[in-house]
């Protein structure tokens, strides 16, 4: 009878199994290395326009004017370029296409070139200053939580913000792509007049963003409660089932 | 009662105490002390021939069974996990400043109640734990309900005469959603604020009693400040008090009804086949119970969950996004996610857009499950007593709607986490939205079509072929006789596997 609740060793290996898979499911998703090589080239004007003409006028026209294939960039400026590039948003491969983010098409010397002709095209916005080491954590929590968490949530995991649109993920957001970001507006993303302080603060609460403390064990709420929801039943309710059925088998 | 007098349980009323029954029993040997102080009880209260009673209760032998328990463990840990909880936890929603270990929060004006959760989880030993426990127990404890509640309407151990203990459990169910969401809002983060003032707007879009309901729960405009403190009291007072008093008579009831069972060669309308609680069944549940424990203290030690850290305190005006609620309140938000922009107006008052998804529809769902004993017993006119239970090909209409049902379920839980499943298949929200609009009435209507045909079809072939239950040897069980007494079958019979 007792035999009926003794652990048997291949009770045990299953839950072992159960937990590894839930593990293995959440922790999938890589992380990208950013491997841009610092190729320190004095940036050229020729090499930048010679880039453009070659990559970009086709939509937005020889002096940046804009065409029906895209807006214009005149006052896009160097930080509206450098965000662009570095996200590998532009070029666009079709005008139809959403920008998304995924790795620059161009090295850092081409992308160095391409901001620095951008920039000449009109008066926009220069590349921000933004060191995040010296930001203030809880300045920057309560700029973020205010600003930002309506659309890339309280966690950095990004959501949807309507008409087609998602704003992504901060995990792989730069300080210095933070700080452009919120100087240019990409797409439905409005754009902020943060001075230099904030701009740190801020940076230094994405930064941690990107590695919070999980005293907690394994992360599964970036996504919040969908993602225990699913835990809950295709780990919890499952197992104990499981449980249920083997507790539950004839006695011998 | 009088009709299936097989099935009571024994002993009548003529014995006062355990006295009489002890006289007869010769003394072997000195009682020890345990037993004196049974005897002692016993003499004063005559609880012997209950107890008696009681370990003798016959338990049929399948593990579906044991659904129910787990649910019912569940609960335990939650009492136990939720009382160590009360100790360190503020219900106030008074303002104050952190200042614990957390950096991002230093210096932040948070709730008492949050800044206590902070505490709770950064500062108490164990605290983090405890928590992740209860959390994960709870989000177990409503699914092992759903898992129970599917297999008693789908064996049909629903109808009469356990038709009373029916409406217990969804009643209990209705509580366990209500004990969920309140503790759920109890840390008084950003994330469950946004809940709650999805609820305070749902409550308040009910016509003409709305404000008036919305304000008597929540003690005024949201946010207030009595908010937390209330659902602390609802949280673990009012609810758990009803609980623990709509279990017992749960439990009372299959006591006194006795349990359903399967068919088989041994089992009848009339006769109770399986193991005697003591000793037998006792084994089965207090192993149950530590494994429930251990699985749920497994995950809970594991993965992190609700990291209010990061949500932060709820401030009125901020907002995440996405926010869901925990995932068995999903249906709700669902509904309203796919309910339509429409504001009738009726009798000069406008009818706000929440108000049909957010209350219409739920109401009508779940007045549909409470009642289904009755209106199936209506609709098929069967209104006699059932002991045995049906195979779900048996009744292939009530499988059928119940298949269809958990289709429903599935769409409008997806459907609350519409923002979260755009973004992970990559696919616009408002795409998604209008699919699973689609899905809301097509899929439960090709779900019972298709369950419906597999059900019809199977029990043709069952009736045409030969008694297809076969007996599986060295089971050793005890069988009740009809004079209530116990004996020894060496074979139980039947689809136990
Ligand atoms: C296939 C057409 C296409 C190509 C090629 C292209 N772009 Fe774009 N670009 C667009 C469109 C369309 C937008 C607007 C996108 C949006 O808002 O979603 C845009 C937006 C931009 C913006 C932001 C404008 C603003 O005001 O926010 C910059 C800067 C930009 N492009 C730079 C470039 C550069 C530099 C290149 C060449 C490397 C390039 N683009 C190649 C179509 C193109
Ligand atoms: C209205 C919603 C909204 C708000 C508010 C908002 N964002 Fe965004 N954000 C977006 C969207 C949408 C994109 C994607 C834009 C695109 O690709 O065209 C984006 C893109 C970004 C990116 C680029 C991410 C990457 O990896 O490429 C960063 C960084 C960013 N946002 C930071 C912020 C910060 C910091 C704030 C607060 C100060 C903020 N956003 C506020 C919607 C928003």
């Amino acid at each position: 009878m007792l035999a009926a609740v003794g652990l048997r060793p291949y009770g045990a290996l299953v839950l072992i199994a159960a937990t590894v898979g839930a593990w293995a499911l959440i922790v999938g998703p890589a992380t990208l290395v950013a491997g841009a090589g610092q190729v320190n080239q004095v940036a050229s004007l020729d090499t930048g326009r010679a880039l453009y003409l070659q990559g970009c006028a086709s939509c937005h026209g020889s002096a940046g004017q804009g065409t029906p294939n895209g807006p214009s960039i005149v006052d896009a400026g160097a930080a509206g370029a450098d965000f662009e590039l570095r996200t590998g948003r532009m070029p666009l491969a079709a005008p139809s296409l959403p920008e998304v983010r995924q790795p620059p098409a161009y090295d850092e010397a081409q992308i160095e070139a391409l901001v620095a002709f951008v920039a000449s095209l009109g008066n926009g916005p220069a590349i921000p200053d933004v060191v995040a080491s010296v930001g203030d954590l809880a300045r920057g929590r309560q700029i973020y939580i205010a600003n930002c968490a309506a659309c890339h949530g309280a966690t950095g995991a990004g959501g949807t913000v309507g008409g087609g649109f998602v704003a992504p993920g901060l995990d792989l957001a730069d300080p210095r792509t933070v700080a452009e970001a919120t100087v240019v507006g990409p797409g439905p993303m409005p754009a902020f007049a943060f001075d230099r302080q904030q701009l740190d603060d801020l940076a230094a609460y994405v930064e941690e963003l990107h590695h919070p403390p999980h005293p907690g064990g394994l992360p599964v709420a970036e996504v919040g409660p969908v993602a225990e929801g699913f835990l809950a039943f295709f780990v919890g309710i499952v197992t104990l089932v499981a449980v249920a059925r083997w507790t539950g088998r004839a006695p011998r | 009662m009088a009709d299936d007098a097989g099935r009571l349980e024994p002993g009548g009323g003529e014995q006062r105490g355990g006295d009489v029954e002890r006289s007869v029993l010769p003394p072997v040997r000195r009682p020890t002390e345990l037993e004196r102080l049974a005897d002692w009880f016993d003499g004063r209260t005559g609880f012997g021939r209950y107890a008696r009673m009681a370990l003798r209760k016959v338990f049929p032998d399948h593990w579906t069974f044991l659904l129910g328990e787990v649910a019912l463990f569940c609960f335990v840990i939650l009492l136990a996990t939720g009382v160590f909880m009360t100790f360190f936890y503020t219900p106030d929603s008074r303002p104050t400043t952190y200042h614990g270990p957390y950096a991002p929060l230093a210096g932040a004006q948070v709730s008492a109640a949050f800044e206590s959760v902070m505490r709770l989880s950064f500062e108490v030993r164990a605290g983090l734990l405890m928590r992740q426990i209860h959390h994960w127990t709870a989000l177990v404890f409503l699914g092992s309900i759903g898992v129970h509640l599917a297999r008693v309407f789908f064996t049909g151990a629903f109808r009469r005469p356990r038709d009373i203990n029916w409406l217990i459990g969804v009643t209990l169910l209705l509580l366990a959603l209500a004990e969920g969401f309140t503790g759920y809002s109890l840390p008084d983060d950003l994330l469950s604020g946004t809940g709650l003032r999805i609820a305070y707007s749902a409550a308040l879009s009910i016509p003409f009693i709305g404000p008036w309901l919305a304000s008597l729960i929540f003690g005024g405009e949201f946010p207030t400040l009595e908010l937390i403190s209330r659902l602390f009291v609802f949280h673990v007072m009012l609810l758990p008090g009803l609980l623990i008093g709509a279990i017992g008579t749960h439990l009372l009831i299959v006591y006194v009804q006795t349990h359903t069972q399967y068919k088989s060669r041994a089992t009848r309308e009339d006769n109770v086949v399986g193991l005697p609680f003591w000793p037998g069944q006792v084994f089965r549940s207090v192993g149950l119970l530590f494994l429930t424990a251990a699985v749920i203290a497994l995950i809970a030690g594991l993965i992190q969950i609700n990291p209010v850290w990061l949500y932060g305190p709820f401030i009125p005006y901020a907002v995440s996004s996405p926010a869901q609620p925990d995932w068995y309140v999903g249906w709700l938000e669902g509904l309203l996610r796919l309910g339509l922009p429409f504001e009738p107006t009726i009798l000069g008052v406008t009818i706000p857009s929440p108000f049909i998804p957010g209350i219409v529809i739920p109401g009508i769902l779940f007045t549909i499950l409470l009642l289904w004993p009755f209106i199936e017993a209506r609709a098929t006119g069967d209104h006699a007593e059932h002991h045995l239970l049906d195979w779900p090909w048996e009744s292939p209409i009530r499988t059928a709607t119940g298949a269809a049902g958990i289709a429903l379920f599935l769409v409008i839980t997806l459907a609350g986490g519409n923002d979260v499943i755009g973004v992970f298949l990559n696919v616009p929200v408002e795409t998604l939205t209008a699919i699973l609009r689609v899905l809301f009435v097509v899929l439960p209507v090709a779900t019972w079509l298709l369950i419906y045909w597999l059900a019809s079809s199977q029990r043709r072939r069952r009736a045409a072929g030969a008694d297809t239950s076969h007996i599986r040897a060295g089971g050793v069980a005890i069988r009740r006789t009809a004079t209530g007494g116990f004996e020894e079958i060496d074979a139980i019979e039947g689809d136990a596997d």
